[in-house]
């Protein structure tokens, strides 16, 4: 078979739309044999929050911005049609319905695949979100490192 | 051509079909016979290009009351 080819994805958005099509792609970029990586950026690293609270020493900014953002896929919000938290509700009601698979699920599935998870430092630090409050499973980049996989990358997304 | 192996992914929405080919086709040898049913409306044309892609031949599918069926050999 060919060389292997590359996909990677920048998610910066922490809507669980948007993050669950990143994941749809993700999935099925595994499913081409490629080599996927996702970037979590800004919002985004939401997604990769352990939906337990995390006991962390923080400053009192950190400790806000820690409370204000939905902790884990689970709870993040919709782009459109939020309405205050019911449109989530609803949508997954709707997703269970046509057998589509909820985010979490899409998250798990993709590191059962091999994708890589990463986390980038720099917003996290900006949002006061600890290592330890994300995903064990997930590894720490920067912009350079991503450029690096981009630069080679056949499927460059950013959600 | 008997399936080595036969998938049911019916009533599984987008991308479970094409994740569980994916698993299947990789236990099976070269040369062997997946058959797969499904019902995403969208599966044809996912696994026409999925088995371009992956050098595997779909060798024949058909679609009776909503349900579509698959047969794809290993490449």
């Amino acid at each position: 078979m060919a060389e292997t080819k590359k996909t990677t994805i920048v998610l910066f958005s922490g809507d669980y739309d948007k993050a669950m099509a990143a994941y749809i792609i993700a999935n099925g970029a595994a499913a081409y044999d490629h080599e996927v990586t996702i970037f979590h950026t800004f919002w985004g690293l939401n997604a990769l929050r352990k939906p337990e609270k995390q006991s962390i020493a923080k400053g009192k900014l950190e400790a806000m911005f820690g409370k204000m953002m939905p902790r884990g896929a689970d709870r993040m919000g919709l782009s459109n049609m939020n309405f205050l938290g019911i449109g989530p509700k609803l949508i997954k009601k709707v997703m269970k319905k046509h057998n589509a698979m909820p985010l979490p699920e899409l998250i798990d599935m993709a590191r059962e695949q091999d994708v890589r998870l990463i986390g980038c430092t720099m917003t996290m630090d900006l949002l006061g979100l600890d290592e330890k409050e994300l995903r064990d499973d997930i590894e720490y980049a920067g912009v350079a490192a991503y450029l690096g996989e981009a630069s080679d990358g056949n499927v460059n997304l950013f959600i | 051509m008997e399936p080595k192996t036969t998938i049911d992914a019916k009533g599984l929405a987008c991308p479970q079909p094409i994740l569980k080919t994916k698993k299947a086709i990789k236990e099976m040898d070269s040369g062997e016979v997946l058959e797969l049913h499904a019902t995403d409306k969208g599966a044809q044309s996912d696994l026409t290009a999925w088995t371009k892609a992956g050098g595997h031949e779909l060798l024949d599918h058909t679609e009776d009351n909503g349900v579509y069926k698959f047969w794809i050999q290993k490449g």
